[in-house]
């Protein structure tokens, strides 16, 4: 059954004469509830994945009580703690999240943490299903000596730095160094590079945090090394993101020429997506000017290169330098895999950047997790070998995709999950009591969740503090500084 | 593209009213019927696959605006879902979809701002072949599309002009849909 398609039972009436309503009846009964049996959904993690869940529960099913269940005491994940500063525009999904979470059957409950002040179990007992989107809080490691140097940073904290994240506003990245070394070749990898390099009038007026500003204004970073381990045929940024580099502002880019041999040869048969990005890449080789330019600041991709150490300074405790493995690709195209020739190079550095991937995190013994690809196993959406749990997002399909692949992937789970209730593979006929007996718990816990209302609250101040400064906001960075405007 | 009235340029004078009409447009699926003429057809096969639904938005009932300064244009949503409408020249493709409430899933997440591709539409080729060549940055989000052809555009982008009456756009076709009736009794 299409849920699309599952009107508003008054509307619905208004369009059908008796006989046509009497032929789909048995169809919507389905669907109908008594005040009673109302299907109550929970959905974990108020982030994108979440937000787009519950936005289409709401609107293919005409009873729906959605919860959503957010650790921060602020809604809407990484749209606030990832999406770059720079990139405002993006953040404009926020206005239909507002929408979702103001529906008269949704309900926001922040400051609360899952499988800590609440187990699975717990809401599962409460609510008809549970839907797991609370994304990838964690990074891959690198894995290799020297990891744990002074200078090395996951791009995910580094990130976390600059947008805000409270657990990250202590991190203060060393930036008094000339060379920062990004490992991976994703949009992360780009969002950090143009923010170490963008001009800092660009970034004063963007929502980025005060101590970031700051830190970045006193940055000594000149030159930023963007490093993969295939080649420019396998890059897994976007396009927009290069031509925001390439465009720059201040910057030119610092290429080997020689990278892109033969590549000019096989571009005719790439897919137009994979064609139009190397086209942009081997324009910035092209127009990069030979020897030193009177531009003080560089960014460039190294290909073929995996970290094998990071080098440590004589004292062994700051970042030096990086040590990479020099790899060949077998194979072509997206599946080419990279092989080591055991040859290596070092780039001298005092900063690296990790930026390899984000990583779910199991989040409750009771719910399945796959350590392998550090995902929850599931079929569509629905948890494998369980009954009555789903997931959406990175922690469905791991972390990758802009945001429109999270958007259909979320919708796919809610229509899922409809499909389930239709068919009576979700038993909804016993009454569930939903945050009844939650926030009593919580409570009793000492957890006081925070509304959809209160984080209103937040949003004027930040917005407030954000206006005295020329900011669209001045985040908050602490959650008991959120708390606390919360409850003044 | 001149007369193009970008959603853009829209949303920054008319911010508030535009997101109550989204806000609306969100949660009523049949929103868009509301206003005008129904001609349900073929309401007596709902069934596993929904039922398919023709509507009009009836021109006549949307303002005073002769019918000579109307352009008709058919929208397919993903579902196949077809919807007919009759819209004033210059607004861009997006806005119609919102301001008629057309239902289409998660259209315009990015509110017009060349940010995303979720008003990803397909056009007929000769309709495709008038219409003025992409920018850069449109063709950027377009190569990130789900179900990208030779003749799609980003309706934020197109804005409707009078040549354009009676043109069809498609989005994309929701093949995931296929995909889960078949894995429904894993």
């Amino acid at each position: 059954m299409n849920t699309s398609r599952v009107f508003g039972f008054k509307t619905m009436k208004t369009l059908l004469t008796n006989r046509s309503r009497a032929t789909i009846t048995s169809g919507l009964r389905r669907l109908a509830c008594t005040p009673s049996s109302c299907p109550r959904v929970c959905i974990v993690g108020g982030g994108p994945a979440g937000f787009y869940t519950a936005q289409h529960l709401l609107k293919a099913h005409p009873a729906m009580q959605v919860d959503i269940y957010e650790r921060l005491p602020i809604p809407f994940g990484l749209v606030r703690f990832g999406v770059a500063p720079d990139h405002p525009e993006v953040k404009n999904v926020i206005n239909t999240f507002t929408q979702t979470a103001q529906h008269e059957r949704c309900c926001f409950h922040g400051n609360v943490t899952v499988g800590k002040d609440v187990s699975v179990e717990e809401l599962k007992q409460a609510y008809h299903a549970v839907v797991l989107s609370y994304g990838a809080e964690g990074n891959r490691l690198l894995g290799v000596p020297g990891e744990n140097l002074s200078g090395v940073y996951s791009a995910k904290d580094f990130v976390g730095w600059y947008n805000g994240l409270p657990c990250n506003k202590d991190l203060c990245p060393d930036l008094s160094h000339e060379t920062a070394v990004i490992l991976g070749q994703g949009n992360v990898a780009l969002d950090v590079a143009r923010i170490l390099l963008s001009p800092l009038d660009i970034l004063t007026k963007t929502d980025i945090t005060q101590p970031s500003l700051e830190a970045l204004a006193a940055s000594r970073v000149r030159r930023v090394l963007i490093v993969g381990r295939r080649g420019p045929l396998q890059v897994a940024f976007t396009i927009k993101e290069l031509r925001e580099m390439v465009n720059l502002a201040g910057t030119r880019p610092d290429m080997v020429p020689a990278d892109f041999k033969g590549i000019a040869e096989v571009l005719k048969d790439l897919p137009r997506p994979r064609k139009r990005l190397t086209e942009l890449m081997m324009k910035a080789v092209r127009e990069a000017p030979s020897g030193e330019g009177s531009t003080s600041r560089q960014w460039g991709f190294r290909f073929l290169r995996s970290p094998v150490e990071v080098l440590p300074t004589p004292d062994l405790t700051q970042t030096a330098g990086i040590r990479l493995g020099i790899n060949r690709l077998e194979g072509s195209g997206d599946g080419a895999r990279a092989v080591a020739t055991g040859e290596t190079e070092d780039i001298e550095c005092g900063m690296v950047i990790s930026s390899i991937g984000y990583q779910s995190l199991p989040i409750d013994p009771a719910v399945p997790f796959d350590p392998h690809k550090a995902i929850i196993p599931n079929a569509v959406g629905r948890v494998l070998k369980t009954s009555g749990l789903y997931c959406s997002g990175w922690v469905k399909r791991g972390p990758t995709g802009v945001i429109a692949t999270t958007m259909n992937d979320s919708f796919d789970t809610a229509r899922v999950l409809i499909q389930d209730i239709e068919t009576g593979i979700l038993d909804i006929s016993t009454a569930k009591p939903g945050s009844q007996t939650v926030t009593p718990l919580l409570q009793k816990r000492g957890v006081n969740p925070v509304s959809f209302s209160d984080w209103e609250k937040i949003d004027a101040e930040e917005m407030k503090r954000g206006s005295v400064v020329g900011k669209p906001r001045e985040k908050l960075l602490d959650v008991t500084e959120m708390l606390k405007t919360v409850h003044s | 593209m001149a007369r193009c009235v970008h959603l853009q340029s829209l949303l920054s004078q008319h911010l508030h009213s535009l997101h109550l009409l989204a806000s609306r447009a969100l949660f009523s699926p049949m929103a868009g019927v509301r206003q005008g003429l129904y001609l349900p057809r073929g309401l007596g096969s709902w069934s596993s696959r929904g039922f398919s639904l023709y509507h009009v938005l009836n021109s006549a009932s949307q303002g005073n605006s002769p019918p000579e300064d109307k352009v008709t244009i058919h929208f397919v949503n993903q579902d196949g879902v077809r919807t007919t409408t009759s819209v004033t020249e210059g607004v861009s493709l997006l806005n119609v979809v919102i301001t008629k409430k057309i239902d289409i899933n998660g259209f315009g997440a990015c509110d017009g701002t060349l940010a995303c591709s979720t008003c990803h539409l397909i056009f007929e080729e000769n309709i495709f072949q008038k219409m003025e060549p992409m920018v850069d940055e449109e063709v950027d989000m377009l190569d990130l599309a789900y179900g990208l052809t030779e003749t799609s555009r980003l309706g934020c982008q197109v804005c409707v002009q009078k040549w354009m009456d009676g043109m069809t756009v498609q989005v994309p076709k929701d093949v995931k849909n296929e995909k889960m009736a078949s894995t429904v009794n894993q």
